[in-house]
């Protein structure tokens, strides 16, 4: 995660202590991606130097009480990074994925035992969500978004093995397909 | 005791050679106040499951037994009974009468056994009330939403001293925001003590329950345990 772009968000209100970004920073994402001192202040550095944000002189060293604010540079890369989607044209290298289409090719494996073994995993870990969702949920509105953008990242896991069990079951009760696997290499292709 | 049991269900349908294996040696036991979700691909036999388990339909072989009583052993009138008293169902197309409120909706199940009307329509307005439709109580179906539709249909399936409730895909034309509501309703239901099974294709969803039964072919899937190492792994323990 970006933490510089992070940063620059904090200060787009308006100009704060170093020691504030930290602690403002550590209670909104605090629990889910700690994120340790040092970063904070070598990131700050790094955005000063690159004229993103200024500091006032009276220190040299960034530290918590030394003032920062965001620079016209930094606004602009702020808002240039907030509107540029993530690149998700290119598939992520999944374990998960590699594991499944693995376990298709040792003999004597069930790949059906071996989905259902990640499915069974990953819904106690939507409980578990769940579970501290509600409890925090009400209280904690970053918590709450956080815990659903997880939720859904495993649901669509979950999904995905439901789909290649089902696709697996049919595949097997097919016969095998004589036509040649085509060579086209296909590949998305995404503005952005 | 467990309010649900199914010891070794087996059921089929047909027979000889086109006889289809709906499930299989099945067993489930479900305790007051827990939360169970049933998943597995369609065809799998979670709604012969729950018909069965709400005495709807009767196994091939194997018991169920229901607050300790066995189903098989109990003559027409108790299990009609026992259907009306104890056993709440919610399925996932609504089943509510267009003709009645939301409110006659939800006392009907009470005036069937018997409740004297206005009695049953004050048992109703406070159930509706309990989650939270209170100002729905005069509708009729065709004025409610899709959401509020089947909540009223969990008030039905609550309303009175209803133990169990089973329901079958209750989310199932539901966006995720009334899904959610729905499954909070009977996440609050079991924590007051009631039992639920719950059929869900929804992983989300499902994982509101205490417990999540998979079945494969009309058996619970047993697969082996995660390999340790992945299963101790909890939100938010391991920072990435
Ligand atoms: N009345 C019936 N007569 C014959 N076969 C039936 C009957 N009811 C169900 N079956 C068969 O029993 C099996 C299990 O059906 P069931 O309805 O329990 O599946 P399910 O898990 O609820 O599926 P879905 O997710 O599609 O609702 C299926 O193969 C189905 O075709
Ligand atoms: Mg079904």
């Amino acid at each position: 995660m970006s933490v510089r772009h992070a940063l620059l968000a904090f200060l787009s209100a308006r100009p704060k202590y170093g020691l504030q970004l930290r602690e403002e920073f550590e209670e909104s994402t605090g629990e889910v991606w700690p994120l340790n001192v040092g970063q904070v202040y070598t990131t700050l550095q790094r955005l000063e130097r690159d004229g993103m944000i200024e500091s006032d002189e009276s220190e040299d060293e960034p530290g918590p009480q030394k003032v920062f604010k965001i620079t016209e540079a930094g606004r602009v890369e702020l808002d240039q990074w907030l509107n540029t989607p993530p690149d998700m044209a290119q598939p992520p290298r999944d374990e998960l994925v590699i594991k499944v289409l693995s376990a298709l090719r040792v003999p004597g494996v069930s790949v059906h035992d071996v989905i259902q073994v990640h499915r069974r995993y990953l819904v106690e870990l939507m409980q578990q969500w769940t579970r501290l969702k509600e409890d925090e949920a009400d209280f904690d509105l970053t918590f709450a978004l956080v815990g659903d953008a997880e939720l859904f990242r495993l649901d669509s896991v979950v999904r995905w093995l439901d789909a290649a069990d089902s696709r697996l079951k049919r595949a097997a009760l097919e016969p095998p397909d004589t036509k040649p696997a085509p060579l086209i290499r296909r590949r998305l292709v995404t503005r952005r | 005791m467990s309010l649900l049991e199914l010891h070794q269900v087996s059921k089929f349908y047909g027979e000889g050679e086109t006889a289809v294996r709906a499930l299989y040696e099945m067993d489930l036991s479900v305790d007051e106040g827990q939360f169970v979700a049933v998943m597995g691909p369609s065809g799998s036999g979670k709604s012969t499951l729950l018909t069965i388990a709400g005495s709807l339909e009767e196994p091939s072989s194997g018991e169920v037994y229901v607050g300790g009583a066995a189903l098989s052993r109990m003559g027409r009138n108790d299990k009609a009974r026992l259907r009306r008293r104890a056993i709440g169902y919610v399925f996932q197309d609504f089943n509510l009468l267009p003709g009645l409120s939301a409110a006659e909706n939800v006392a009907l199940p009470l005036e069937l056994d018997g409740v004297p009307s206005r009695r049953a329509l004050q048992i109703g307005c406070s159930t509706l009330e309990r989650l939270a439709l209170a100002d729905r109580a005069g509708h009729y179906p065709d004025q409610l939403s899709g959401g509020e539709r089947q909540r009223v249909a969990i008030a039905r399936a609550l309303v009175g001293e209803r133990r169990l409730l089973l329901a079958d895909e209750p989310s199932g034309a539901l966006d995720s925001r009334n899904g959610e509501a729905v499954m909070r309703i009977i996440f609050d239901a079991c924590r007051s003590g009631v039992g639920a099974v719950v059929v869900t294709h929804d992983p989300h969803l499902a994982s509101w329950a205490d417990r999540v039964v998979f079945l494969r072919d009309g058996r619970v899937a047993n697969a082996p345990d995660a390999v340790a190492g992945a299963s101790a792994g909890r939100p938010l323990a391991s920072p990435g």
